[in-house]
């Protein structure tokens, strides 16, 4: 990350952990990063009034008027997502999460595609005998349902493992940022 | 049917009515009245709850009753509807729960806007978010209108009219009266009744043929009268090319759909973190993919039991199989086992069309207050009347409904929803990828993306077999079938993703760098989330 904007930070523990570079390895053993718990202390405040529809914004508790409409601070906390896009540390969330999905994606969408066209174009294919009254088509069906209950667990385990706590300290450290932009404002 | 089994299937019913209201009252009794509560139940479900009722919202009367008569009618092509329906929560799971949970608020526009000039966005996605919900809930009521005749025997058009207006009318209430935390609520209590009763007749199917799947098949396939043939593909859409590739068009419309349908998509809001909104959707798999493992027995098990001809007999499109299957497990009709087991069934399938009635009824509700109203009043209202809106908007929607439940109450349930899900695959999920995922999208592309897959899909069926031009047709009378294809969803998801590239690159406005920096971030962290 670079220092050179000059703009009120937040946590310095923050700024240590993104210069930090994942060497690859899991930040916390499986165990721990499974039951870390993940509150969220600025539960009801949207940090920038991002997303919201222009009549809903006042029963939200924002710390800030809604960026809309405020220039200056909409433009500082747009400063620090594209800082914090740029950094190491989130392009290697962004690639540990795309890594997995564009292949994993590829992969299910491709057998259930070829589950399908196989099933209409050649049906003397599916209709073979395996075993008893199973056939290929049965099999290939239920494979399906195998296919996807293995693959939501090694989803659900890839993103425990080797997203999750990178992503939280990230999240931490964007929201110290934009709101030491916003807050020094209000 | 006799005295009995009604009698008891409305009190059963009625007891599980009693119990709903009950929790509406009993969430709402200190309501805050905030947009928060009322779309998504103040954020604080659990992911196990959260999955429960995911898994209620999903597991329609379109599984239960259609695709289990299906099943029986057509054997293995009534399975790929099964397969359809669980493979596509991977879509869901990977691409599109947490990466929403983090972005927006309370319905999908919200996800699309925040990077777009937001008025017109916001138009365009509450639009399609109420013409996906309205067909589904379309399904919903059919399935509801059905059931009743079934139940009080004959097909007394009055009394089909009057369930679908009651149900219509059970739904306005939980939903205008509770919101989101009552919604979520009987949604779990119907997934834990549904997946217990389907548990039981499958044990009960299971146990008349001893255990021995084997058995069950060729059962089935003999009494079919098909042979073979009924366990393999191509009795419903083998034959011509037509019917080929309406299979292969209700195929991506089914895996592609559902993380275009509002009603999931809002369920993901009702938990406080995107990583229990990832945990839910893994309850969620587990429990639904377990259900409609038993709904194939369950419909094998139809036709090895009753035989296609009595299937057939009480509806022609299949969607009492289920009821009658109990009727003969319990023992037959007359015998007090039938009687309990039927009664049983139906009240669970009724309680399964409120419930997710109820979650659809909720989401449109947030589309019309939260996108469509918000974007198209004057300035200068207050918050707290964008819930007194989306209450109302639950009245309205729930009227449309009700008029054409009682228009298109001959369609087959599951095919139904195949349509639901054919236009929310063209019509959400493209805007949603791309707003997710690509940094040069602008408003005109997204715009686009939801007009250009929603204004086909809704042409090609109005185009399709379905609305004219053959005697199973809405309006067999007039001929203005010009698309071949029952689904549109082959044409319409292409169309849809391609719409938003070219607007996308024919627009001037410049991609704004900063906000898709903030949308990556905000979804892959879940900084600032709400």
């Amino acid at each position: 990350m670079q220092q050179s904007k000059g703009r009120p930070r937040g946590g310095g523990a923050g700024q240590e952990s993104w210069a930090e570079p994942f060497d690859g390895h899991d930040p916390v053993p499986p165990e721990e990063a499974g039951q870390l718990r993940y509150d969220d202390p600025w539960y009801d405040a949207l940090a920038s009034g991002w997303g919201e529809s222009a009549g809903d914004g006042a029963q939200v508790p924002t710390l800030v008027p809604p960026a809309r409409g405020e220039g200056v601070t909409g433009a500082a906390a747009a400063d620090v997502y594209l800082e914090v896009q740029r950094s190491a540390a989130f392009q290697e969330v962004r690639r540990r999460y795309r890594r997995f999905v564009v292949p994993a994606f590829v992969a299910f969408f491709a057998w259930y595609v070829g589950y399908v066209v196989a099933a209409t174009t050649a049906p003397e294919l599916m209709a073979r005998p395996v075993a008893g009254a199973v056939n290929v088509a049965m099999v290939a069906g239920l494979g399906q349902f195998l296919s996807t209950f293995l693959l939501t667990w090694a989803y659900a385990r890839h993103a425990r493992l080797r997203r999750d706590r990178a992503a939280l300290e990230l999240r931490w450290d964007t929201q110290e940022l934009t709101r030491g932009v916003n807050g020094g404002r209000s | 049917m006799t005295q009995e089994h009604q009698t008891l299937a409305l009190l059963l019913f009625s007891a599980f009515v009693a119990v709903t209201l009950g929790i509406t009252t009993w969430v709402s009794r200190n309501r805050r009245g905030s947009a928060e509560e009322f779309y998504a139940g103040g954020r604080l479900f659990s992911p196990m709850e959260n999955g429960f009722a995911i898994a209620g919202d999903y597991m329609s009367a379109a599984s239960f009753l259609g695709v289990t008569g299906l099943i029986a009618l057509f054997g293995y092509d009534g399975l790929l509807y099964v397969v359809g329906f669980l493979v596509a929560w991977l879509v869901v799971l990977f691409l599109v729960a947490e990466l929403v949970r983090n972005c927006g608020r309370f319905t999908l526009a919200d996800v699309v806007a925040s990077r777009m000039r937001e008025r017109p966005v916001r138009i365009a996605a509450g639009t399609s978010s109420v013409t996906v919900s309205v067909l589904y809930l379309v399904a919903q009521m059919v399935g509801a209108g059905s059931l009743v005749a079934l139940l009080l025997g004959g097909t007394s058009d009055a009394a089909r009219s009057w369930t679908v207006i009651g149900v219509g009318a059970l739904m306005v209430v939980y939903v205008s009266l509770g919101g989101m935390r009552a919604t979520t609520w009987i949604q779990i209590v119907k997934a834990v009744l549904l997946l217990g009763g389907t548990v039981v007749l499958t044990v009960l199917v299971l146990v008349r043929f001893h255990g021995d799947v084997d058995r069950l098949l060729i059962t089935a396939a003999e009494r079919s009268g098909h042979g073979a043939a009924f366990l393999a593909p191509g009795l419903k859409y083998g034959g011509d090319w037509t019917a080929r590739f309406d299979f292969i068009s209700l195929g991506l419309a089914l895996v592609l759909g559902t993380a275009g349908l509002p009603h999931i998509l809002s369920r993901f809001y009702t938990v406080p973190t995107a990583r229990a909104a990832r945990r839910s959707v893994v309850w969620a798999v587990g429990l639904i993919g377990g259900f409609y493992l038993m709904t194939i027995v369950l419909g094998f098990g139809a036709a090895a039991i009753l035989g296609p001809e009595a299937v057939r007999g009480s509806n022609a499109a299949g969607n009492t199989a289920v009821p009658l299957l109990a009727l003969d497990l319990g023992g037959g009709a007359g015998s007090t086992g039938g009687t309990v087991l039927f009664a049983i069934v139906a009240a669970v399938a009724f309680a399964t069309i409120l419930a997710v009635v109820a979650g659809i009824t909720l989401a449109s509700s947030a589309a019309v207050a939260h996108d469509l109203y918000a974007s198209l009043r004057r300035r200068g209202g207050t918050p707290r009347s964008e819930v007194v809106v989306a209450r109302i908007a639950a009245v309205g929607v729930g009227a449309v409904a009700i008029g054409l439940g009682l228009l298109a109450r001959d369609l087959n349930v599951a095919f139904l929803v195949g349509l639901a899900f054919a236009v929310a695959a063209s019509a959400n999920l493209p805007v949603l990828l791309y707003s997710l995922f690509w940094p040069g999208f602008t408003t005109r592309g997204a715009v686009w993306a939801v007009y250009g897959g929603l204004i086909p899909a809704v042409v090609l069926v109005v185009l399709s077999p379905v609305v004219s031009g053959s005697p199973d047709s809405l309006f067999p009378g007039i001929d203005l079938q010009y698309f071949p294809l029952q689904n549109p969803g082959l044409v319409s998801i292409p169309l849809g993703f391609l719409a938003g590239w070219l607007g996308t690159v024919t627009s001037a406005e410049v991609p704004d760098e900063a906000k898709h920096a903030e949308t990556e971030v905000r979804s892959l962290t879940g900084a600032g989330a709400a």
